[in-house]
């Protein structure tokens, strides 16, 4: 496959990834949460790094995964004790990642890893990066890597929808049926961590953000139901990676911010012409006909 | 057997007990109101039943057995506004939502559990609304949908928090009626209220709260002038107490 | 706050040609103006939720940020110019000019605050009535954006857009702690800030780590003294008071007990 292909290949699955579990963040109003754990996954990076002495996908999705969880765990925890829920996740996640930055930096000579591409990420270089098993070349590891977190995805969200959905809708209601609402809330969390940490690598840590807010935000705007807003916000992922794509080749500038500013391109459209919630709609219901 | 015990329930927030000392024990089939003045602790009473915040000291039991053991078999009507009705969902999914418990966890709705949620919302005069998404329903339609759910449920003993809040007079009458259903199938059902005036057409028992328990027992024999005053701190004036006593 | 500052620094430059404090200023203040404008927008009308259209607002700005950072770099040879140094800061390479700047806005910031004090509390915790008794309310709550923004603009060069958030909130929040008075807490997070800033650049000078995260690590740390072990606030009295409420119920209720039999 040529290589123009493969970096929008890549940049679809980091839409689907995102869309999907975006959708549960924007509707459970833990936007802020994507923000914070995109950031203290970079400590799990290291973390693993410092452990296992690569950068590996295996280990990069458990450091990710359990960096994910603890930083869920502290937010609660705070939050419990008082603390404002956004000022807790603040509090967190600048000490996350601030560590994590240190860490690199006693660690840098060694590493190739730095902040920079943390934040910006490098989806050009993703063909380049392949996988090989038995000296023959299997496609892009990053690929890869996010095929396997968008399985996991799938099958959480298939297997547990009805539970995701209540949690989401009442989460009251669903402690007096029994369904575990705290389970669930860490289940998707670890989700979270994982399709972070897969995208990261290709797209950054703050694409990581626009693409699991913005998507679902506008999908939310086109349809009055769950499962379609998945498959919407999807969609609009997949959508923005190849205009952001065009963009970036056609000034030269970096691909993922560029799809970021696709993103809200996208969004900025449907505000007005969504069908049911677009803001002409709504002016032309107000005006006397 | 009692279908609901409270033993002495306390609740704390840091500094302040909020409910002291409440016990009560409720008969089989009766319907309870829960009256008391705002900040009296009737919601969080409500809530620390249902071990959504914790109880610094007491226990709650339903047919017997400790509230954790028997979750099944209570239903829960939180106040209106507690969800967020934007969530992109239509009447029906709502109503299904009350047959989680008995569809079992991870397992998808059959045939029969819509069936049954449909029956329910005929039952409040909602049927025709079923498709319509929630954020599109008036208060009192939104109301009928939270009770068709938890009559979905198919619990013995409910809880409902403020269910008359802001309702038009058709979701009002549909209301008590349903109660009234409720009660014919010997459920229990406790309701948090605030409206003095239709406590005796609508309840069989009241409780009435500030902190702690001033009375409890049948409307014919608590709900008196003295016991009013007693919870509302000489709030009500004596013309209206009276008029309310009848 | 300090990712929207971002594209408006960068057009800032693309206009003016060159690194200027002043300008990236006033960039800065733009951008960051339109996002707030933007972000109530979204939440007054349509159905998304303040956290989300905060995500959005600033994801976005953010990326065109990076977008328009790129753009520079290849365009104008922006390497040189430093605006680099916005996304990560370079605490360590600041110039004596630059402590200059910074001096200089501090001392701005602390007779400002000094002068409006009363009026800056009573619009921060009840802005209806503020208006009411004839205060000016939009003037002061732009020289209070002001403020911000320029503390934002300042301290992204010294220590980098993530960490910026972490040393507005997080030594306001351990100060929270301490005192139930706004004036009280202005001074303590100060002092924490500074205490911070200090610990930080030393223990970065002789370990050779960067110092913006150590900066944030301190402030970090000191929070969590605060919200353990802080007189009446914090959680180890809360603890100890709980303990006694519940000590007090159940004598009460074996005395009643006792009372009954």
């Amino acid at each position: 496959m040529s290589y123009t292909i493969w970096i929008l290949f890549t940049a679809a699955l980091v839409g689907i990834n995102c869309g999907l579990v975006g959708t549960f963040l924007v509707l459970r109003k833990m936007s802020m949460l994507s923000d914070a754990i995109s950031h203290s996954v970079l400590l799990g990076i290291v973390g693993a790094y410092m452990v296992s002495h690569q950068l590996q996908g295996v280990s990069m999705l458990i450091g990710a995964l359990l960096v994910g969880l603890l930083t869920t765990f502290l937010v609660q925890l705070l939050h419990q004790k008082g603390v404002q829920s956004d000022a807790a996740i603040g509090v967190v996640f600048t000490c996350l990642f601030a560590i994590g930055v240190v860490l690199i930096s006693l660690f840098a000579d060694r590493v190739h890893l730095d902040v920079e591409h943390a934040l910006m990420g490098e989806i050009a270089f993703v063909p380049w990066d392949v996988l090989e098993v038995g000296g023959k070349s299997i496609g892009s590891k990053a690929v890869w890597l996010l095929g396997f977190v968008l399985a996991i995805n799938i099958f959480v969200i298939v297997f547990a929808y009805k539970e995701l959905k209540i949690s989401s809708f009442d989460s009251e209601m669903a402690v007096t049926l029994g369904i575990p609402v705290v389970f669930i809330h860490y289940v998707l969390m670890g989700m979270l961590s994982l399709t972070t940490v897969a995208s990261f690598d290709s797209v950054g840590a703050i694409l990581v953000v626009a693409m699991l807010i913005v998507p679902s935000a506008t999908a939310y705007l086109w349809t009055d139901r769950l499962s379609v807003m998945l498959i919407c916000s999807a969609l609009i992922g997949v959508l923005s990676s190849v205009i952001g794509y065009m963009g970036a080749t056609a000034f030269n500038v970096s691909i993922s911010g560029a799809i970021a500013v696709a993103t809200g391109v996208l969004f900025f459209i449907s505000l007005w012409i969504a069908p049911k919630h677009g803001l002409l709609r709504k002016w032309l219901k107000k005006s006397p006909a | 057997m009692n279908p609901l015990v409270v033993e002495q329930v306390t609740v704390a927030y840091d500094r302040q007990l909020v409910l002291e000392d409440v016990s009560f024990s409720v008969p089989e089939g009766k319907l309870v109101g829960i009256i008391g003045p705002n900040g009296a602790g009737k919601s969080t009473l409500m809530k620390a039943m249902l071990n959504f915040i914790p109880r610094m000291h007491g226990n709650v039991f339903v047919y017997g057995k400790p509230y954790e053991k028997q979750r099944h078999l209570v239903g829960y009507v939180p106040q209106r506004n507690s969800v967020d009705w934007d969530f992109p969902t239509n009447a029906l999914d709502v109503v299904l939502m009350g047959r989680y418990g008995h569809i079992g966890l991870w397992k998808r709705p059959r045939k029969e559990d819509v069936d049954i949620a449909m029956q329910c919302l005929d039952k409040v005069g909602m049927l025709p609304y079923a498709k319509r998404q929630i954020s599109q329903l008036s208060g009192g339609q939104q109301q009928r949908v939270f009770l068709a759910r938890a009559l979905a449920q198919d619990a013995s003993v409910y809880f409902m928090d403020e269910p008359f809040v802001g309702v038009d007079a058709a979701t009002e009458k549909a209301i008590v009626q349903l109660l009234n259903e409720l009660k014919m199938r010997g459920k229990t059902v406790l309701v948090v209220h605030h409206d003095l005036q239709t406590v005796r057409d609508y309840f069989d028992y009241v409780l009435l709260l500030n902190k702690r328990v001033i009375a409890f027992g049948e409307t014919e024999s608590v709900f008196t002038y003295d016991h009013i005053q007693k919870t509302y701190g000489g709030k009500v004036t004596f013309l209206s107490a009276a008029h309310i006593v009848g | 706050m300090a990712h929207a500052a971002l594209p408006g620094i960068c057009i800032a430059f693309l206009l003016y040609g060159q690194k200027s404090l002043l300008v990236f200023l006033i960039g800065a203040a733009c951008s960051g103006y339109i996002a707030t404008v933007c972000i109530q927008f979204i939440v007054k009308h349509t159905r998304i939720k303040e956290d989300a259209a905060i995500g959005i607002v600033l994801s976005v700005f953010f990326g065109l940020g990076i977008v328009l950072l790129t753009w520079i770099n290849q365009h104008e040879g922006g390497n040189q110019s430093g605006i680099n140094d916005f996304l990560f800061g370079k605490a360590a390479s600041l110039t004596g000019s630059d402590v200059n700047v910074l001096t200089v806005t501090a001392i701005t910031m602390i007779t400002t605050i000094l002068v409006f004090f009363k009026e800056f509390k009573i619009i921060t915790f009840d802005r209806a009535f503020a208006q009411g008794i004839g205060v000016p309310v939009s003037l002061l709550n732009g020289v209070l954006m002001f403020l911000i923004v320029s503390v934002v603009v300042i301290g992204l060069q010294a220590v980098g857009v993530v960490l910026m958030s972490a040393l507005l909130i997080t030594p306001a929040l351990a100060a929270r702690y301490w005192t139930e008075k706004l004036e009280w807490m202005m001074w303590l997070a100060g002092g924490f800030g500074a205490l911070s800033g200090v610990a930080g650049a030393y223990i970065s000078l002789i370990a050779y780590v960067p110092t913006g995260p150590l900066v944030i690590i301190f402030a970090t740390m000191l929070f969590i003294c605060s919200f353990l072990f802080a007189p009446k606030r914090g959680l180890c009295s809360k603890m100890i008071r709980r303990y006694i409420q519940r000590r007090t119920l159940r004598a009460k209720q074996l005395y009643k007990r006792g009372e009954q039999a």
